[in-house]
C-alpha cells in the first residue's frame, strides 16, 4: 500500500498555488491535512500526477470574528477548532460536532477546509455548514468568490469548486441569542464516519404575552449527514416547527416529517430503512437537546 | 529423550508450586523493556543493505480462468529485478500437501504458490514482482497484465452446495471437501421418548483474526544457505516443510520467528505461498528479499475463519435433562483445505460442553467456496459449538420456564465424574475425554459475581432502559500434542539459556518459561534468557496455537530444568564434598548446609582452588557449569556442562473450562448495543503467571465481543470482499470493551506434571453465546430470537420491528 | 527532494522521493524501527509519532512534508539505554502490552494527552485511546497503565 509516484510542490503563497493549478489542471490534487486523501493515495484509489501541498501556504490558518461571522482559515486543524474558546463561544455547534471527527491523531492533522471539500456524505462538518447556513470563500483565477453551503455540495465527494479553485476560509454565522444547538450522530464505533448524524439549531422567543411560561420557535435549522449524496436540509421539518410552541410531540412530528423526505442508501452497515429511522430518532434527540439549551440561554426571559 | 508422563502423573500443581516458588506469581515481564522502547525485532525491522522487496500480483476475481500473463511491461520498469509466475517455479509451485489429512476428508486440496490455470478466490497469488523497493514493486505489480476469463463463483454456504453451483475444484462434486458423521449413544431412540423437542438453525458468519502486524517473510542468502525471518506461529515446522520442499539440508535453512505482532491462528499455516515465493526469489537472485503483507492484502491473502450454519435439534426430559442433541452443519472451507476438517471437528467435539450429553448425533459437510481459505482463528471452531449448545440451553430454559442457570446445573457433569469421556475422538486423534473440572463451582462463582447485577438490571429496566443479562459455559480441548521440547543450559556466567522451538506472539513466554526454570534452578528470574522460534537454537517443535504453549513447553521446561538441577546438584556435591541431596540451589548458587547468616561466605567467588573446598559452603551455579565442562582432563559428570533437553508429549488434550456472563444494553431508539459489564470465571488448571492469564482472557473477550457485535467479513455475490480496510472491518476499540471482571478456580490437570490446562483461547469461546443471550434478555418485550452472529445495530433494530 | 528533519533531537538530511511515507522514512531511511505500521490507511494508530509535539499518524504524512519539523518517535521517549519513561514503566507494571506491536503508537498518543489531561477518568482515557487499536490486551491493562501513570504525575 504505497502511493503511485507524483510530483510534489509546497508553495508558500496562494498565488503560487493558483499558478500551479493553472499549469497542471486536472492532474493536480491539493493536499491539506491528508487524512482522507493519503489513505486513497496509499491504496492507489487516487493517482494524481501532481500533489500541491497547502501546508506551507501563508494566510490559510486562524480563527477570528468578523461582526456576526466566525471565520476559520481553511487549513486550520480540527484540533485547533476543537480547543478554540472563540469557537465554543460563538458557534458551539461546531465545537460539539468537530469532537466527533475521527480521533485525536486525525484531528491534529486534518483541516476544516479539507473536510469540507472532501465532501464525504457521512462526514460531520458538511452537515454543520449546511445547518448553520454558512459559506466558504474560494480563491480562483478570477479572484475570490463566496459559495453558500447549499451551493457547495453537489454529490458524493464532489463540490462545486472548479479544478483551478482553492477553498480559503469557512464562514459561519455566530449563534444568535436564545438559540440552542445539538449535534447527534451514531457510528459503529467511536470516531467512525457517522451512519447518520444531525446538526440542529433552534431559536425560541418569549410568548408570555399570549400564554404564560410558554415559548415559541422562531427559527430552526436541521441538516443531516449519512442520508443522501450531500448533507440534507430538513426543510419540511423546519417549516413545521417555526412559529409554534415547542413540545416533545411537536419534535417527534417534525422528525417524522423529515423521515418521509429522505432517500438514503443501503450499505453493509445500515439499510435505507434503518437510516431513515435513525434520521428520525436523532433529529428528535437533537431537537430536544437544542430546545433545552435554547431555554437555558434565556429563551424564556 | 521423551518422558513417560505416567510416572509423574498426580504430582500436580501443589508439589510443583512448592518447588518452583515462582510458579503462580506475576512478576513484571522480561520482554517488556525491549518492546516498550522500540527495540523489538519484528520481521519488517530486518534490514540488509542489498535487500530487494517483493509484491504479489493478486487475482481481482473470485473465480476465473487465467488466459495469459504478460510480465514484459513490469520487467521493463527501472528498479524491477524479476517477475515470477507459476511456470518459473516449476515443481516448486505445488500444490502443497494437505497438512492434516483425515479419512472423512474425501477431497482435500492444498494451496499452490501461484495460481495455475485458474484463480479460486479474490486475492489469490498470481505472480511475484521483485524490485529495489516496495514502492517500485507495487508499481510493477500494477503493470503485470493478466488476462482472465471470469467464471461464475460459488459464494455462500447454502449456494455452494446447491445442485447447480459452480465448482471450485474440478472433480469435487457439490463442492464438498469432506463429510463427517458421528453418533454417540442412540439419538433416534431417545428422540422417540422425548418430552420436548426443540429445533433451530444457527449461523456464525466470517471473521478475521487481524493481528496488528500483518504477515511477512524475509529470506537472506548467507554462507551456503539461507536465513529466513517469518512472522509465523510455527517456525520449526515451517523450516522442516520448506527445507524438504527446496531439497535443502536443514542446516542450510535457518528460520527465525522474531518478535511476532500477534498471531491468533492465521500465522500458523505452514507454507503460505509467500513463504515459498520469497526464499525462491532470494535463492534465484542471490540477494536478500523481503515481502511484507499490506493490510488490504492481509484481508484476502491470510486465512479467515468462522462461517458455519447448524441445523440443531435437542431432546429434553420433563425436568430439563438434555437427553440428546443432533446437529447437521455446513462449514465453509474457502477455496482450499490445508487443515482438512480440523475446525469442524473441533466444533463437533466442543459442542457437548460441560453437560452430560449421552446421545449425540453430529454430521457436517466441509464446503469449498470461491473465497479466501479458511483456517484457524483463536477458538478455531469452539465458539461455534458453544454458540449452538448454549443457545439451546437457553431455549430449554425458556420452554420449561426454568432459570437459564438452573437448566445448566441440572445437566452439568459432576466433579466426581472425571475423567469424562464424551465418546468422541478429538482433533488430536485422541479420545475427547475431559481430564478435570468443576462446573458447578464455576456456576457458583459466576453467581457470586452476579450478586447485585439482577438489581441493577431491574432498576435500569424500571427506568425504561433495555438491559439484559446472558451467560454461557464452555469446555475447550486445549494443549494438544504431539510434543514440544525445551533445552535448558547453564552458562559459565551463571545465565541460564532456555530454548524452545515454538514461536511467540505476545504470550509472555520470555517470562513464564523463565519462571518455571528459575524456580527449579534457584536463580533470579532475570538471569534466565528464553530463546523462542529460532531453528538454530532449537530444531524440534510444532508451534504456538491451540492454547498449547504453556501446557507443552511449560512442562518440557519444567522437566528440562529438573534434569539440569539434578546434574547441578551432582556436580556441586562432588565439588563441595557432600551428597547431591544435601545440595540446595538458591540465589544463583549451589549451597551445602545452608548459608552462614545472610552474608556471602568467604571464598565462594568464581574459581576457588581445590584446596579451599572445606571453607567453601557454596558455589556460583556458573562455576558448577564451568567445572562440568573443563578445558583439560576428562569429563567427570557424563555429558559436558549443565544442560538438558526434554520433550513433553501428552497422551491427549487437556480440557479447561469457564463461565461468562454479560450485561448488555440496547438503545431503544437506535438499536445500538453496548456491553456494560462482562464477567469471566475461568479454570485453566495451574497458572504459571496469573497476570499473563488474565491478559490472555481480556484479549480473548475483546476479540469475542468484536466477533459478536462488530466484526464481519462481507462478500458480494460475485465473491468480492467488501471489507478490506479497518474502516470497514471493525475491530473493537477501547470505547467498545468494558472492564472485564475475572475470577478463577483451579482444577489441575492430571495429564502433565505442572497441572496446566492452557489459557490462550478461553476468553473468546463463549462470547457469541453470551452476547446473544443478553441481547434477547434486553429485548424480551419483543421476544426476539437471536440465532445469528455477528449482529449489528441495523439487524437488532429490524428484530425490534416485529 | 531534500528534506531536513529533527528526529528525537538529531537533525537528518536526506534525499527522498515525494511519495515516501513518513513511517517508511523513519523505519527504513533512519532505521528507527520502533514505529510500527499496522494498516497504512490511518485507522490502527500503530504508526503514531509526534510532529512538533502533536500525535500524528506517520502513515498519512509524507516525509517531504516534514522539512523543518521536529519528530519524536518511541526511541526518543527513553532518557537513556536501560531506562524507561514513566509511561513505559506504567505499561510494564500494569501488563499493558502483550505482543508489543501496537505499543509505540499508544505511547506516542498518550504522552501529549497526559500532558494536557493529567487526571483523566476511565471514560476519557478510553476515548483518548480510541484511535489506537490493540488486538491483544482488550485495552483493560492499557487503561490501567494510563491510570497508574497519571497517578504518578501525568506520565511526564
Amino acid at each position: 500500500m504505497k502511493p503511485a509516484p507524483f510530483d510534489y510542490y509546497a508553495p508558500a503563497t496562494m498565488g503560487e498555488v493558483l499558478a500551479l493549478l493553472r499549469e497542471h489542471g486536472d492532474a493536480a490534487k491539493l493536499l491539506a491535512g491528508g487524512q482522507s486523501l493519503v489513505p486513497m493515495l496509499n491504496m492507489r484509489l487516487a493517482r494524481p500526477g501532481v500533489l500541491i501541498d497547502l501546508n506551507r501556504v501563508a494566510g490559510l490558518t486562524g480563527i477570528r470574528q468578523e461582526g456576526d461571522t466566525l471565520v476559520i482559515g481553511a487549513m486550520t486543524r480540527h484540533a485547533e477548532v476543537e480547543r478554540s474558546e472563540l469557537v465554543a463561544r460563538l458557534q458551539p455547534l461546531l465545537t460539539e460536532a468537530i469532537a466527533q471527527v475521527g480521533h485525536i491523531q486525525i484531528r491534529n492533522r486534518g483541516t476544516i477546509g479539507g473536510s469540507l471539500v472532501h465532501a464525504d456524505p457521512s462526514a460531520e462538518l458538511p452537515a454543520v455548514l449546511a445547518a448553520l447556513g454558512g459559506s466558504v470563500r474560494v480563491a480562483g483565477p478570477a479572484g475570490v468568490r463566496e459559495v453558500a453551503a447549499e451551493d457547495l455540495f453537489l454529490m458524493f465527494f464532489t463540490t462545486s469548486l472548479q479544478p483551478d479553485e482553492v477553498l480559503t476560509e469557512v464562514r459561519l454565522p455566530v449563534l444568535p441569542a436564545r438559540t440552542g444547538w445539538a449535534f447527534e450522530e451514531v457510528a459503529r464505533r467511536h470516531g467512525d464516519f457517522a451512519i447518520v448524524g444531525v446538526a440542529v439549531t433552534l431559536t425560541v422567543a418569549d410568548q408570555r404575552a399570549t400564554k404564560a411560561d410558554d415559548l415559541v420557535i422562531t427559527g430552526c435549522r436541521i441538516a443531516l449527514t449519512g442520508v443522501g449524496m450531500t448533507p440534507v436540509r430538513a426543510a419540511a421539518a423546519e417549516a413545521l416547527l417555526v412559529g409554534r410552541p415547542p413540545s416533545q410531540a411537536m419534535l417527534a412530528e417534525a422528525a417524522a416529517a423529515f423521515r418521509a423526505e429522505i432517500e438514503p442508501d443501503t450499505d453493509i452497515h445500515a439499510t435505507a430503512d434503518f437510516r431513515r429511522h435513525l434520521a428520525g430518532v436523532l433529529t428528535e434527540r437533537a431537537l430536544g437537546r437544542a430546545l433545552q439549551r435554547a431555554a437555558e440561554r434565556g429563551g424564556g426571559r | 529423550m521423551s518422558v513417560d508422563v505416567r510416572e509423574r502423573r498426580g504430582e500436580g500443581a501443589e508439589a510443583a508450586r512448592s518447588r518452583g516458588a515462582l510458579i503462580g506469581q506475576s512478576p513484571r515481564r522480561l520482554e517488556d523493556a525491549r518492546l516498550l522502547t522500540g527495540r523489538g525485532l519484528f520481521v519488517d525491522d530486518v534490514q540488509r543493505p542489498d535487500m530487494l522487496h517483493a509484491a504479489v500480483v493478486r487475482s481481482p476475481h473470485a473465480h476465473a480462468r487465467i488466459q495469459g500473463i504478460d510480465v514484459s511491461a513490469a520487467l521493463a520498469l527501472p528498479g524491477v529485478v524479476a517477475v515470477y509466475t507459476a511456470a518459473d517455479l516449476g515443481h516448486l509451485n505445488g500444490p502443497f500437501s494437505v497438512l492434516i489429512p483425515h479419512d472423512d476428508l474425501q477431497h482435500g486440496r492444498g494451496l499452490s504458490a501461484l495460481a495455475v490455470e485458474k484463480v479460486r478466490h479474490v486475492g489469490e497469488a498470481v505472480a511475484l514482482v521483485v524490485a529495489s523497493d516496495r514502492y517500485i514493486a507495487e508499481d510493477a505489480a500494477d503493470m503485470v497484465a493478466v488476462e482472465y476469463e471470469p467464471l461464475p463463483a460459488a459464494v455462500g454456504l447454502e449456494a455452494a452446495v446447491a445442485p447447480d453451483a459452480p465448482l471450485v475444484h474440478d472433480g469435487v462434486p457439490s463442492n464438498v471437501a469432506g463429510h463427517y458423521v458421528r453418533n454417540v449413544g442412540d439419538y433416534e431412540a431417545v428422540r422417540r421418548q422425548a418430552h420436548l423437542i426443540l429445533k433451530e438453525r444457527f449461523r456464525v458468519d466470517r471473521g478475521a483474526a487481524s493481528p496488528m502486524e500483518t504477515r511477512g517473510v524475509v529470506a537472506i542468502p548467507e554462507g551456503r544457505g539461507l536465513t529466513m525471518y517469518v512472522s509465523t506461529q510455527a517456525p520449526v515446522a515451517l523450516r522442516a516443510w520448506l527445507a524438504a520442499w527446496f531439497d535443502l539440508p536443514e542446516m542450510e535453512l535457518r528460520l527465525i520467528a522474531p518478535d511476532v505482532g500477534g498471531g491468533f491462528g492465521p500465522k500458523v499455516m505452514m507454507m503460505y505461498p509467500e513463504e515459498v515465493l520469497v526464499p525462491f526469489a532470494a535463492m534465484r537472485l542471490k540477494r536478500p528479499v523481503k515481502w511484507i503483507e499490506d493490510r488490504r492484502e492481509h484481508f484476502v491473502a491470510t486465512t479467515h475463519e468462522r462461517e458455519q450454519v447448524h441445523d440443531v435439534e435437542v431432546v429434553v426430559g420433563a425436568d430439563g435433562t438434555l437427553l440428546g442433541l443432533k446437529t447437521n452443519f455446513l462449514y465453509d472451507s474457502g477455496a482450499y483445505s490445508p487443515y482438512g476438517i480440523q475446525i469442524p471437528i473441533i466444533s463437533a467435539t466442543t459442542l457437548p460442553g460441560p453437560y452430560r450429553l449421552r446421545n449425540y448425533s453430529v454430521e457436517f459437510r466441509a464446503v469449498y467456496t470461491n473465497t479466501p481459505t479458511v483456517a484457524v482463528y483463536r477458538g478455531a471452531g469452539r465458539p461455534h459449538g458453544v454458540f449452538v449448545m448454549e443457545r439451546m440451553m437457553d431455549r430449554i430454559a425458556e420452554a420449561l420456564g426454568l432459570a437459564p442457570m438452573e437448566v445448566r446445573r441440572r445437566n452439568f457433569i459432576q466433579p466426581d465424574q472425571f475423567p469424562w469421556d464424551t465418546g468422541l475422538i478429538y482433533q488430536d486423534w485422541a479420545p475427547c475425554k475431559y481430564d478435570s473440572g468443576d462446573y458447578p463451582a464455576l456456576a457458583d462463582r459466576l453467581e457470586r459475581m452476579l450478586v447485585g447485577v439482577a438489581d441493577e438490571v431491574a432498576q435500569a429496566r424500571a427506568a425504561g432502559r433495555l438491559v439484559g443479562v446472558g451467560m454461557g459455559f464452555y469446555v475447550e480441548g486445549a494443549g494438544p500434542g504431539p510434543y514440544e521440547g525445551v533445552r535448558v543450559r547453564v552458562e559459565p556466567s551463571g545465565k541460564v539459556q532456555v530454548a524452545t522451538g515454538v514461536g511467540t506472539q505476545g504470550q509472555s513466554h520470555f517470562t513464564t518459561l523463565a519462571q518455571v526454570v528459575a524456580g527449579e534452578l534457584g536463580v533470579a528470574l532475570d538471569q534466565v534468557h528464553v530463546v523462542t522460534g529460532d531453528t538454530a537454537a532449537m530444531g524440534w517443535g510444532i508451534g504456538t496455537f491451540a492454547s498449547r504453549a504453556a501446557v507443552l513447553v511449560g512442562n518440557a521446561a519444567y522437566l528440562a530444568a529438573q534434569a539440569v538441577a539434578e546434574k547441578a546438584r551432582t556436580v556441586a556435591a562432588a565439588l563441595l564434598e557432600c551428597t547431591p541431596s544435601e545440595v540446595e540451589l538458591r540465589g544463583g548458587r549451589a549451597w551445602v548446609g545452608g548459608p552462614a547468616g545472610a552474608g556471602e561466605p568467604a571464598g565462594a567467588g568464581g574459581s576457588a582452588p581445590a584446596g579451599a573446598r572445606e571453607t567453601v559452603r557454596s558455589l556460583p551455579l556458573g562455576e558448577v557449569a564451568r567445572r562440568a565442562n573443563p578445558l583439560r582432563g576428562t569429563l567427570a559428570f557424563g555429558e559436558p556442562g549443565l544442560e538438558a533437553t526434554k520433550f513433553f508429549s501428552p497422551q491427549q488434550s487437556t480440557f479447561p473450562s469457564g463461565a461468562h456472563a454479560a450485561v448488555v444494553e440496547v438503545d431503544r431508539g437506535t438499536g445500538f448495543a453496548k456491553v456494560l459489564r462482562y464477567f469471566v470465571v475461568h479454570d485453566c488448571g495451574t497458572m504459571i503467571n496469573p497476570m499473563v492469564v488474565e491478559g490472555q482472557i481480556h484479549g480473548g473477550v475483546a476479540q469475542g465481543l468484536g466477533g459478536a457485535l462488530l466484526e464481519k467479513l462481507v462478500f458480494d455475490e460475485e465473491g468480492q470482499l467488501l471489507t478490506t480496510t479497518f474502516a470497514d472491518y471493525l475491530l473493537p476499540l477501547a470505547t467498545d470493551i468494558p472492564a472485564i471482571e475475572t475470577d478463577h478456580i483451579t482444577t489441575t490437570s492430571p495429564l502433565n506434571p505442572l497441572g496446566i490446562k492452557g489459557a490462550g483461547e478461553a476468553g473468546v469461546i463463549p462470547c457469541h453465546a453470551v452476547v446473544a443471550a443478553a441481547l434477547e434478555d434486553a429485548l424480551r418485550e419483543w421476544q426476539v430470537r437471536i440465532s445469528e452472529m455477528p449482529i449489528n445495530p441495523c439487524r437488532i433494530w429490524e428484530l425490534m420491528q416485529r | 527532494m531534500k528534506v531536513t528533519v529533527a528526529v528525537n533531537g538529531t537533525y537528518y538530511t536526506r534525499e527522498v522521493e515525494p511519495r515516501l511515507l513518513l513511517s517508511d522514512f523513519l523505519r527504513h531511511e533512519l532505521g528507527l524501527t520502533g514505529t510500527h505500521v499496522g494498516c497504512e490507511h490511518g485507522v490502527c494508530g500503530a504508526c503514531t509519532v509526534l510532529v512538533d509535539g502533536q500525535a500524528v499518524r506517520s502513515c498519512l504524512t509524507f516525509a517531504v512534508q516534514m522539512d523543518g519539523a521536529a519528530v519524536t518517535t518511541v526511541e526518543g521517549l527513553t532518557p537513556a539505554e536501560g531506562e524507561l519513561h514513566p509511561l513505559q514503566e506504567a505499561f510494564r507494571e500494569a501488563h499493558g502490552l502483550q505482543c508489543g506491536f501496537c505499543t509505540a503508537g499508544f505511547l506516542m498518543t498518550l504522552v501529549p494527552y497526559l500532558a494536557e489531561h493529567p487526571n483523566p477518568s476511565e471514560a476519557e482515557i478510553r476515548e483518548a485511546l480510541s484511535g489506537n487499536i490493540c488486538r491483544c490486551t482488550g485495552y483493560q491493562n492499557i487503561v490501567k497503565a494510563v491510570q497508574l501513570a497519571a497517578a504518578k504525575g501525568g506520565g511526564r
